[in-house]
Parts: C-alpha cells; structure tokens; sequence
C-alpha cells in the first residue's frame, strides 16, 4: 500500500517535470513553427489564418521559388558558406597548435599566453570596428570574404585555444614519449596526438560556426557590397526594404535558418561541450 | 649550460606553436580595440587630449544621448538577467531532475533550437507575431517608447535563453553524486537538496553567467539594428550604447558620422564594460570563491 503510493507521486512528478518542460518546449519552437507553416501557404492563406496549417487550398511552394529567384540569395548563400567554413577551419587549426603549445611547453611565458586568451574570451571587439575598417582599406581587402574570416578568427580564437587546452591537458605524455623516441620532430608529436582532441575539435569547430554565420554587425561593415553580402545581411536587407511579397520573405528566412539547426540538431552535444567547457573556465 | 638552451628550445617552441593564434588574436581584437582608444584623444590628426570626451559628456545633445543609451542598456540587462537566470536555471533543474531519462538530450535540443537562429530571423517572426496584421496582440508594442525597449528585452531573452540553459544544465550535472546521495540519506526533501546543496554549488557559474550577459547586452547592438535600423525608435526609446556608437562613427540620415567621436564612444563603452567586469570580479566572484573553500 505504501509502495503503491510512493510510485503514484513518483510517477505524477515525472509528468509535472514533463509538462513543464514541453511548456518550455512550445514556448522555443512554436513561433519558429508559425514561421516555417506560413512559407508554405499562399498570401491569402497566410494572412486569414497564420496559426492554420496549410491545406490543399493554400498550400504552395511560390515563395521558395521566388526567394530563391530573388537577386543575390543562392550568392548571398554561398558568401555566408566560405566564411562561415573559412573562419571555423582557420580558428580550430590555430586553436590547436596554440593549444599544444601552451600544454607541451608549461613556462611562465606559456601562462602569461593562456591567461590572455581568456581575457580574449570576453573581449568586446565590435568596439575596435572603426580601426578594424581603416586596416581593411589599409590592406585593400574591404568587401572580400578575407576581411571577415580575419576578423572572425581574431574574435573566436581565444575561445578556441581555452577549449583545446582542456583537451591537449587531458593526453597523457606516454604517446608523446613514444613518438619522440621514434624520432619525430614536435611538428609531428602533435600531428600523432592530434586525433585523441577530435571531441574539442568539433566543439570549438560548433561554437566558432553559430556567431559567424549569424552575424550581423560586421557583414554590415565590412562587407555590404552585393558581391560578398552573406545571407543574414541580406535577409536584414530583403526584410528592410519595404516588401510586401510576406511568401518570399517568410520562404527566404526558413531557407535561411536551416543549415544551422540541422547542424546543431546533429551536433548539439559537441557544441554544448564546447559553451559549457569554454566559459565556465 | 645545457638546461638554458634547452630552456630556450622550449620557449621558442612554444612561440612557434602560438604565434598563428597569437598574431590573429592581436591584430584583429587587440590593436583595433586598443587602437580606437588612441585615436579617441585625436580630431582629425590633431591630438586634442580628452575634448572628445568632453564634448560627449557636456554637450546638451551628445550627453543625453549618451545618458539614455546607458540607462537603456542597464534596463535592457536588468530585464534579461532577472528572468533569463530563473528561467534557465528552472529549465537546467528539470532537465538535470532524473525524471525525464531518455528524453533528456531530445528537450535540450528544443530549447536550443531559437539560439541558432539569427537576430533578424528572431526579431522578424516575433515582430509578425505582435503586429496588427496578425491580431494576435491588440497593441502596439514596439510602437510605444513605454513598450519598445522591454519588448525587444524579451525577444533576444527568448532567443539567447539556450545558452545560460546548457551552462546551468553542465553545471547542475558536474555535482558530485555522493554529495546529492548523502542529503538524499539524511532525508532531504528534493527542494530543498535543490536550494540549499545544488544552487549554493553553481553560484560561481550563475556569476559567470551573468557577467557574460553583462558584457554582452553591453555590447549588443543586432536585435535593435534588425528590427529598426539605426534609428532606434520610437523617439529613441530603444537606443543603447551601440547604435549610439554605430550612428556616432557611420552617421545616420541627415547626421554625418565621426570617426573621432565614435572611437571616443566606443572608448567610454569598453570603459563601462571592464568597470562593470573589475567591480564584479572584485567583489561578487572573490565571495563566491571564499565560500567555496
């Protein structure tokens, strides 16, 4: 009888913390969801019922074609690509070999190094954005893809190398003993060790990917031109300028969306690795 | 004799391993940042000390800019941290409760999910939400001074929620088990091992959380920018400190922008942001360590 009871509360408290947390769930995904429904429906269908599923009569495909149609979008789409990919490759292989270093060779100097990357961490570089165009015109590279994965790597990097150092710290020196003795140089060492840090690779690689693609400020600065606008700069534009084609725009925002959920959807646990082990150092 | 030169091998190795990150790093966050202090004393290339600053603090437009751009900013971070760090922190607890088992990881990614997404994507589905063609709200929010500027609060709260909730969430499950197991013994209520053992044991990362929140709200300048360009209305409600530094240094309609003003700008910013950074880690994080021990 007791029993019984006891496993009645337990189970109407599993429920309690399941509802809330589908409250919570709802609360994240059901505007995204009024969003994605409504690209495909017909103008019509999106402004009588928004909160309606799209039905036989109002279900249409016009606004991804348009969007897609739409001046610089595949453009727009392919510029974000190269620099989001860009900077995250250039960030984890600088992170990684700053990371070995500051592991391999432990000085007073090696400390000094990590202990301003975490200063790095929380650096407010949009702050320096005057300086950093007069260098872009300086260096002739306004307007190029360069401009920003500089940049970038300069912001993300130190977040980069206070995640590898986590990992490079968790090796043990059997394997680089084992190496040297067989005659490789440190260049090589680290090339040997490099795949047991694979996880903070692809924590530093998740965490480097999120903010480059979806940001805003320095595409608006640097790279404004049509030629190498990414896609979240143009998206700003096409909702900016005075639009009433909603399938378009509705259609344009979910495309642009979706890399980055489903990226986060398949690497959520790297990427929660990489914010918890990164910050909370 | 021999362990100098190796000594010297080693740190020349360890230069040779960092100099990639560390040329990145300086160049591109460093000087810039430091740069702009610099050119923050100057007009045109004419050293004028700290005019500049003064003009920003006395001039009768300059300074009420400045002025509200700040107290926005401060209600801006008040509003997000006192509902962000409960919410979060609530969220963490139930995913970290033991009570939902395989469904864990499935919640986590959901309420992750708005914190992929971009400030333009996030500021145009909740502005389709409230707006009147959609009648879903009968008022408009982001058209009243009174209403805009905690609206647009709650919009990047919604959006950025993700990620004091992951950082919780790594915190609560980083708690030794033994200790939770020993309350558990001793017959302590769920509630109260929450408060009393758990919350006590985060404090640090709650800090950190927030003084992250601090420097990014601080720091913040898409979500107003994507839902009202640089003039951050109505009647520059929504104004903080960094569309006042992108108007400042860009210009705006009428307004020709001013590389030295904004460098002066972005200067006074960077000296709220480390001022607010140093009093917190002074103070508040020393305790929080102390307590620890």
């Amino acid at each position: 009888m007791i029993r019984k009871k006891g496993r009645f509360q337990i189970k109407s408290k599993n429920l309690a913390v399941h509802l809330s947390l589908i409250f919570f769930a709802i609360l994240a995904i059901g505007p995204i969801f009024i969003i994605i429904i409504n690209s495909f429906k017909t103008s019509e269908g999106i402004f009588t019922g928004p909160l309606k599923l799209p039905n036989s009569e109002t279900f249409t495909l016009d606004g991804f074609k348009r969007a897609v149609a739409q001046g610089n979008f595949v453009r727009n789409y392919a510029n974000s690509t190269i620099i989001t990919i860009g900077s995250t490759v250039l960030t984890v292989i600088c992170s990684c070999l700053a990371a070995y270093g500051i592991t391999e060779y432990t000085t007073k100097l090696s400390k000094l190094i990590a202990g301003l990357f975490t200063i790095g961490i929380m650096l407010p570089v949009t702050l320096g954005t005057i300086v950093i165009i007069k260098m872009m015109v300086w260096l002739n590279i306004l307007n190029t893809h360069i401009s920003l994965i500089l940049v970038y790597v300069g912001i993300f990097v130190p977040l980069g190398v206070i995640l590898m150092v986590t990992n490079f710290r968790t090796i043990s020196n059997d394997l680089k003993e084992a190496a040297r003795i067989d005659g490789a140089n440190e260049f090589k060492t680290f090339l040997i060790v490099l795949p047991l840090v694979m996880p903070g690779v692809a924590a530093v690689a998740a965490i480097t990917m999120l903010p480059v693609w979806n940001d805003l400020w320095f595409p608006l600065i640097l790279t404004a031109g049509p030629k190498t606008q990414t896609l979240t700069l143009g998206i700003q534009q096409f909702v900016g300028t005075y639009n009433n084609d909603w399938q378009a725009l509705l259609a344009g925002l979910v495309l642009s969306a979706i890399p980055l959920i489903l990226l986060f959807t398949i690497f959520s646990k790297q990427f929660i690795k990489g914010l918890s082990d990164g910050y909370g150092k | 004799m021999k362990s100098n030169t190796l000594a010297r091998r080693r740190r020349r190795q360890l230069l040779l391993f960092t100099s990639p990150a560390l040329a990145f790093f300086l160049l591109f966050a460093v000087f810039p940042l430091l740069s702009t202090i610099y050119i923050s004393f100057y007009k045109e290339d004419v050293f004028v000390g700290l005019e500049n600053f003064v003009f920003l603090f006395t001039n009768d437009e300059a300074s009420e800019r400045l002025l509200y751009a700040f107290l926005h900013n401060c209600q801006f971070f008040l509003i997000a941290a006192s509902i962000q760090l409960p919410t979060a922190l609530w969220m963490a607890a139930l995913l970290t409760s033991g009570r939902v088992r395989r469904m864990t990881s499935f919640y986590r990614t959901l309420l992750f999910i708005p914190t992929t997404l971009s400030v333009v994507i996030v500021g145009f589905i909740w502005r389709l939400i409230i707006s009147p063609l959609w009648g879903i709200v009968d008022y408009p929010l982001l058209g009243e001074p009174a209403t805009a500027l905690p609206t647009i609060t709650l919009m990047s709260v919604w959006q950025y929620l993700g990620i004091p909730m992951v950082f919780l969430y790594s915190a609560l499950l980083s708690i030794p088990s033994n200790i939770i197991e020993a309350a558990q013994v001793d017959g302590a209520s769920d509630l109260r091992i929450f408060f009393r053992i758990k919350i006590p044991l985060i404090a640090p990362q709650i800090g950190i959380i927030t003084i992250l929140t601090f420097i990014w709200t601080f720091n913040g300048f898409d979500i107003i920018y994507a839902l009202n360009g640089g003039m951050p209305g109505p009647d520059y409600a929504t104004d903080v400190l960094g569309t006042l530094f992108y108007r400042t240094f860009f210009g705006w309609g009428a307004d020709l922008g001013n590389q030295n003003l904004g460098a002066a700008t972005a200067t006074v910013i960077f000296f709220i942001i480390l001022l607010g950074t140093a009093a917190y880690f002074a103070t508040v994080q020393r305790r929080l360590k102390a307590s620890q021990l």
